[in-house]
Order: C-alpha cells, then structure tokens, then sequence
C-alpha cells in the first residue's frame, strides 16, 4: 500500500431537526409558568417528595404521582458554578460570551432540584448553600427561559 | 456450562488528543489485530463479539457498524452497547456464563476529536428544562465538583495534588496520552473550565481503542498464568443528577457491595491489591474511592496518601484524568487491571498483585457505574 503522510479530513454537518413533544406534565408546568409566572411540582402519594419538572412516576417508589403543588420562586444552590470554558453555544451556534453562573437550585417545597443561569460571576459569592430566587420576565412564552435566571437574595 | 469467565488477553492503542491518520475500522483492527497475535486465538474460533461505541461521537447510528469486519462480525452474534465497554464486557460475560460461547470478543472504540463535545454531550441533557440554557458535561462536572467540595471538605489544592501524582505515574505507562512531572501551581493555573475545575483536572478529548477477550474456563485453562479470573460484577444506575444528591456516588456503593459479595471480598481496602477507576475529572477520584470503600474518614487524610503512592495503588496507569476517550475508559480500567494481576503491566507494574478492581461510570454527573473484580492465577 503506498504510504501517504497527507491527512484527509471530510467534513460533514449534519443538521438535524426534531420536534419534541413535551407531554402532559411538561405542557401545565410551561402553562402555569406562561399564564401565571408560578412554578409548579407534582407529589409523590407514597414518599410525599416534589417533583419539579412534574412527570408521570415517582422513579424511587415507581408509583404514579398525584397532586399539584405550587413551588416557591425561592430556593437554595445545592450545586453552582462560574462556567469559564468558552464555548460555541449548542442552542444558538454562537460563541457564549463567559464567565457566567450556573446553579442547581432546589426551591422550596421541591425535593428534586432544577438547573439555570445565576446571576453572579464571583466565585466567592456563587456558593452552595446560598440563598436564590427566580427573576420571572415580564413577557412569557411558556419555557425555560421565561425564568430569565436566579439572583443571590442573601 | 461454564464454570467461569477468564480474561486470556487485552489490547490498546496508545491515546491521543487526534488520530488523525486512522479511520475508525483501522483504529479498532490495531487492538483486535494485536490481540489474536497475542493470544494465538484464532478469529474462526471467536463467535460472540460485544462493541462499545457512542453513536453521537461517531456522528452515525449504530455506530458499531463501521467496525463490524474488524471486529470478525460477519455472520456471527455481534451486539453493541452504547455505554462503557465495561458493561460490554459484562454482557460479554453473562454469555459465556450462558453456554453458548466460548469467547466473547469486546471492543470499545472513540474518536473524540472528529465532533465538538460540547455539541454532542448537549444531546444527554433534558430538551425541555436544561437545553434551553444552553450546557455541556464540563459545566455539569463543574457544577458536580463545587457540590463536592463544599460538602466533603476536599480543596482545589487536593485535587491539583491527586492530579499530580496521576501524570507523574502516567509516565510509566507508554500508552497515556498526558503524562509529565507537572507542578500543583502548574495544574492549579491552568486554565479554568468550570467552577474548580481546570484542565489539568479534567481528562483531555481523547482518541483510542481498547479490546477485550474472554474466555470460559475451559478454554482459559490453556493459558495459564495469563489467564484472570473475574470473580465479582456489579452495575447500578441512579436517579437523573438533578434528583440526587451529586456530592456522592450511591449507585457506586450498591454496583460495589454486589461485585465485592461475589467476589468474597470483605475488606476492599486490604484484600485489592489495585483499584483502576473511572475518573475523568479530579474531583471524582475521591468521591468514587470511597464509595468502592478504599479508604475510610477523611479523603483529604486519603489523597494526600494517594498523591505520595501509599496505601492501596489507585490508577498505576494514570487512569483517565490523563486522556481516555468516552466508552474506552472503562475498559481501559478492566484492560490496566488484567495486566496488573496477570504481571504484565511493564513499569508500571504493581509488585505482587493479586486481586484488582476495574471501574466504569456513564451518564451526567455519574448516574451508573460498572464494577469488576479481577483474581489473577498466582502472585506475580
Ligand atoms: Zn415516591
């Protein structure tokens, strides 16, 4: 076999779209948060734990969940980050401008906890156990992003 | 039936940040080629082969279809995993155990530099409440890793320490991708990822390829002292990592206390001689250590130990902080193990050992993990 030291690359962009279906659950959470800015979890009947996002089963005592409970808007970081690593922006195509903050915020009446950005780049000041609550924009569209992030509150 | 399963042999690329020079069905024939070489086994013989590929990275599904004439699967019973070739190998196992094979042939293979990784591990997050933001697995593991911390008292000073010590040992072992006598200021100026993480914390993208050959007991009795016996598994997945608490590794402990039961071992610490473990970013070296019971109290008393090459040899390879790619790492670990016990790790070798564990994690955060345990068939 002759030996060639040239490398060939074949790039390949795959674009790929999809159209998930966001299911009952996942439809009344995006509602309520749409229509009335509220955040909301569904109970477990067994273990009486909060699910936030709400869904179908209750994973540890696979039984079906019930009951729709309202959520604060407050909660504490169980996990946070300053997210310094630039990088191109999956959603968008765009470079993300860093650092910002990331949390995992556990509101109060959840059991489960929820990813979003926080407003605060401070290492020092972006720290678990730190108390946090929702910025909600004025102008919903029924996702994510109608919780425009979480601010520090102490 | 069988009356167990046997490792007769294992192959590996070295790793590298991009194997440019190699196609995937190229990559993975160096390992296969390199493995029947080894062990004298011929391909006519081999009738069960388990692939362990993640069709994102490829950028193909059923990935393992780019490499099914090099793994000899034509017209035979091939199956992949998209997960760590560990749980290729357990597969690989259970049908030896079942009877109906004599060999399983396993082999897990990546090429992390031909995509963006942000871009493909995007795809393990939820579409409705996490994707929106916008996130990848080093702003997951950054998040993990400040959890971590605050919980278990361990610094960024500790996890540049382990670090060290990690590259330091990886200079040992000729197929490490990242290895050097780094300083901790080195590694703790590195640049900053992801809240205490910095690169030199957290495995580099990686290319390689790792195969695996099992054997049942008859057939592994023709090879004497390079045969391993796998004595203990076990695998157990957790909730999703907004639903647990991230600063330990519950699914670890269970998938441990299981494949320790089987294997008989009581007190992990004292009867493993190594333990190879999953770990791509620093921080999780101590959380998964503990878990598997290697150390009991404080893992700041356990790093600082590990740093200075005492007490049980955790990843004499390096392990995977030094670059392993998704899917390979795991079966690197059982791979690293087998020549540990069957004395043929070179100058990484650990002296005298006897029984290692092998360690695989998958998911976000480490939601599942895979254990083995290995017992060669004479000190060394
Ligand atoms: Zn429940």
């Amino acid at each position: 076999m002759a030996k060639t030291d040239e490398v060939i690359r074949v790039p390949f962009l795959m674009k790929m779209e999809y159209r998930y279906a966001l299911g009952a659950y996942a439809s009344r959470f995006f509602q309520e948060l749409k229509d009335h800015g509220r955040l909301f979890g569904i109970r477990c009947p067994e273990c009486e734990r909060v699910y936030i996002p709400p869904r179908p089963v209750c994973g540890i005592c696979f039984v079906e969940t019930g009951e729709w409970v309202p959520v604060s808007d407050e909660g504490v970081l169980v996990g946070a980050t300053v997210v310094r690593l630039p990088f191109i922006d999956p959603m968008t195509g765009e470079r993300r401008p860093v650092p910002y903050g990331m949390g995992i915020i556990r509101l109060d009446g959840a059991s489960t906890a929820m990813y979003h950005f926080v407003d605060e780049t401070d290492d020092a000041k972006l720290k678990v156990g730190r108390r946090v609550k929702a910025r909600i924009r004025a102008n919903r569209k029924g996702n994510m992003r109608d919780i425009e992030c979480f601010e520090l509150v102490d | 039936m069988t009356s167990g399963v046997a490792i007769v042999g294992v192959a590996q690329t070295c790793y590298e940040a991009a194997k440019d020079h190699l196609a995937y069905n190229e990559l993975v024939y160096e390992v296969v080629a390199k493995l029947l070489r080894e062990t004298g086994v011929k391909m006519a013989d081999i009738h069960s082969q388990i692939t362990a590929s993640q069709d994102m990275f490829d950028g193909k599904t059923i990935s393992s279809m780019s490499v099914n004439e090099v793994v000899g699967g034509y017209l035979k019973s091939e199956a992949k995993v998209a997960a760590d070739g560990l749980q290729a190998a357990l597969y690989g196992a259970a049908r030896i155990l079942s009877g109906s094979f004599e060999y399983t042939l396993i082999t897990a293979h990546a090429k992390e530099s031909e995509s963006r990784r942000p871009a493909v591990t995007v795809s393990m997050f939820d579409p409705f409440t996490q994707r929106p933001l916008g996130l990848h697995d080093a702003i997951s593991s950054g998040l993990q890793a400040e959890r971590y911390l605050h919980v278990s008292g361990v610094t960024e000073e500790n996890m540049a320490e382990l670090s060290r010590r990690r590259h330091l040992d990886a200079k040992k072992n000729p197929l490490a991708q990242r290895a050097g006598d780094f300083t901790t200021k080195q590694i703790l100026e590195s640049p900053q990822m992801a809240g205490p993480l910095r690169e030199m914390m957290v495995s580099p993208s990686s290319d390689g390829a790792c195969a695996v050959l099992l054997a049942s007991a008859e057939r592994a009795s023709a090879f004497g002292k390079r045969a391993v016996w796998i004595t203990g598994t076990g695998n157990c997945t957790d909730a999703y990592w907004t639903e647990r608490d991230l600063a330990e590794a519950r699914a670890l402990e269970l998938a441990a206390a299981k494949a320790y039961k089987a294997a008989g071992i009581r007190n992990p610490a004292k009867e493993l001689d190594v333990a190879e473990i999953s770990a791509r970013c620093a921080f999780e070296e101590p959380m998964y250590a503990d878990a598997l019971q290697l150390f009991d109290g404080d893992p700041r008393a356990w790093i600082r130990q590990s740093a200075k090459g005492e007490g049980i040899a955790v990843n004499p390879s390096g392990g995977a902080i030094t670059g392993n790619p998704t899917s390979v790492a795991g079966l690197t670990r059982l791979a690293e193990a087998y020549l540990q016990v069957s004395g043929q790790a070179g100058e990484h070798q650990v002296a005298g050992a006897r029984t290692a564990l092998a360690h695989a994690a998958d998911g976000i955060c480490g939601q599942g993990h895979t254990v083995v345990v290995l017992r060669g068939n004479s000190g060394n």
